[in-house]
């Protein structure tokens, strides 16, 4: 073992021999070493949401076609720098009539559940915070603590638009977490594991993406939705109920919230990564080529995998500005008649033809499994269609020909 | 003290005390997040028995799904949520005496177990426990007939709750 096929590791071993050279008992310094462990992640985490917040700004900038922060730093780098120092040394503000202790709790608890999202992800094949066997149920129950810091931001805020935001939030995240939970079942179905890390081997040589590109489609849908972004972002609708949940959050305690939905979008961009696009590895079997096996260095794997979950990222973003927000009927009638019924479709299509065609050979297992998905895909339009005609036709038939018919703006 | 322990031991301060304040604090939206604290702790007691699966089912179903929804009836349905009356009836006495029963039953059941102060083996190394759960709940000598029983009562109530929300279009 050396410090470039294992570091975390090496510099464990390394540091628990300094300790104990100081006649420190090894319990402890295991535990030392955990917390020291958990900061550096964190740490790691929050620099990276730093960088976050000038993408996000560069990226809406480009959609918008205009130019993003420009002035401060090259490239507008040094920006989100600025924006921190703006955010601390605003005032902050506890509103009158406010539950001061839950009011102060919502946002801590909204960057913590993001941040418990990484202690499952698998930055690279030794690089990782722990291997849980039920690590796809870990990222839904971390979800339900955010959930929960919503409700309690909206709540203890004593303010009508904050609570109507967190409403429209419980709403949302209850109905499109089916969706998730049914459609995460589709890469344990493949991977045959609940963990994090096997799903990400058995991809290596080829992507779940390919083998089920309905559910990558569901599951990007169902994460937009947790993440309570636009089309989905009626929790913070601006132009109805102001800011939502946190409109009465001041400086970095409004942060927080702007921080932790950054990291989150990012997070949800690595996880759309590691279940259908192999996350660290998955070059399907060029790494064992002599000539490539610097591929297998974790730094490298870890480098690839920021790179898929920018790319997730990325998609978040481009739906985020391009896609008008969607009104409440709409948004459950689609989870509810569309995509739930669609999830569990896709999931028992994987599951029984995982079974049958799993004795053919592989390219033909992969053909059947993609074939399947085209079809559901094709029938799930046509229904669309045939249902979409037969509302135009109900729609049009009060007004008899004869009338003329009115001019519509 | 091992460090297992102490977690223990802090834990089941936090349950106890987080159910203890469930039924005193007078704020219901206050008693709703202490509950959330309290089944969070019972969660943590799942991860030191190393029952990774039942911890992380526990957060999910009792505070993503259960918690929430009490919160979110709260919300809806009290105009006022700070409770004015008075906490306990004039016989607060028995329930108070029938609970000392059961305690006194159930701790005299736990010390009558054999091998109580024997310390639990370790777990076989390799051993898939959500694997082994799944197999367990559907292999016919295990508990498949429970968990068959199980998923027809919610069927039901799915059923039921579509019914009594359904609109009547006459």
């Amino acid at each position: 073992m050396t410090f470039w096929n294992n570091p975390i590791n090496f510099i464990g071993n390394w540091l628990t021999g300094v300790l104990t050279s100081w006649h420190m008992p090894a319990a402890l310094a295991t535990i030392l070493l955990y917390i020291v462990g958990i900061v550096v992640m964190i740490i790691f985490a929050m620099t990276l949401d730093i960088g976050l917040v000038w993408v996000e700004r560069k990226v809406v900038a480009r959609f918008q076609d205009r130019l993003g922060p420009n002035r401060i730093g090259p490239f507008g780098l040094i920006q989100p720098v600025a924006d921190i120092i703006k955010m601390v040394i605003k005032e902050d503000i506890t509103p009158a009539g406010a539950d001061k202790i839950v009011y102060n709790i919502a946002p801590v608890l909204a960057a913590t559940s993001v941040i418990l999202l990484w202690a499952i992800l698998p930055l690279a094949s030794t690089i990782y915070g722990v291997d849980l066997n039920v690590g796809l149920l870990y990222i839904v129950a971390a979800g339900a603590l955010g959930t929960l810091a919503i409700i309690m931001a909206g709540w203890s805020s004593n303010n009508k638009y904050a609570l109507l935001g967190a409403f429209r939030m419980v709403s949302n995240m209850i109905s499109y977490e089916i969706p998730m939970v049914i459609i995460l079942l589709v890469p344990t179905i493949l991977a045959n594991t609940m963990s994090v890390k096997g799903i990400t081997q058995a991809q290596s040589g080829m992507w779940f993406a390919i083998l089920s590109p309905l559910a990558l489609l569901i599951f990007l849908i169902s994460a937009i939705a947790e993440l309570g972004r636009s089309p989905f972002d009626l929790n913070e609708a601006e132009s109805e109920i102001v800011a939502g949940f946190h409109i009465e959050y001041t400086g970095m305690k409004f942060g927080w919230f702007y921080a932790g939905e950054l990291l989150h979008a990012f997070t949800f961009g690595g996880f759309m990564a590691i279940f259908f696009f192999g996350g660290y590895g998955g070059f399907f079997g060029l790494e064992k080529l002599g000539f490539l096996t610097w591929l297998n260095i974790p730094f490298v794997q870890a480098l690839v995998f920021i790179a898929k979950a920018m790319f997730g990222y990325w998609v978040i973003m481009w739906v985020k500005y391009s896609v008008p927000r969607i009104r409440i009927d709409h948004m459950l009638a689609f989870n509810w008649k569309f995509l739930v019924p669609l999830s569990l479709v896709v999931l028992v299509n994987t599951a029984v033809l995982n079974k049958v065609l799993i004795t053919l050979p592989s390219w033909l297992y992969v053909l059947g499994m993609f074939g399947s998905n085209i079809l559901i895909g094709w029938v799930t339009i046509e229904i669309l269609r045939a249902y979409g005609r037969k509302q135009r036709k109900a729609g049009e038939k009060p007004i008899s020909p004869a009338q003329p018919q009115e001019q519509v703006a | 003290m091992t460090a297992e322990q102490i977690i223990f031991l802090l834990t089941g301060v936090l349950v106890l005390g987080s159910a203890f304040m469930v039924v005193t604090v007078r704020n219901l939206l206050h008693a709703a997040l202490w509950l959330v604290a309290s089944l969070f702790g019972v969660a943590v007691l799942y991860a030191i028995l190393q029952a990774n699966f039942l911890a992380v089912v526990q957060v999910v179903i009792y505070i993503g799904a259960i918690a929430i929804l009490f919160i979110f009836a709260v919300m809806l349905t009290r105009r006022q949520l700070l409770e004015s009356g008075r906490q306990t009836r004039s016989s607060w006495w028995i329930p108070a005496l029938l609970g000392l029963l059961i305690l006194i039953g159930l701790v005299s059941l736990i010390l009558s177990v054999p091998g109580l102060d024997r310390t639990a083996s370790a777990m076989p190394v390799g051993l898939d426990t959500v694997q082994a759960l799944g197999t367990a709940l559907v292999s016919p000598d295990a508990y498949v007939l429970p968990f068959e029983v199980a998923s027809v009562l919610m069927l039901a109530a799915l059923v039921g709750a579509v019914y009594v929300a359904s609109v009547d279009k006459k």
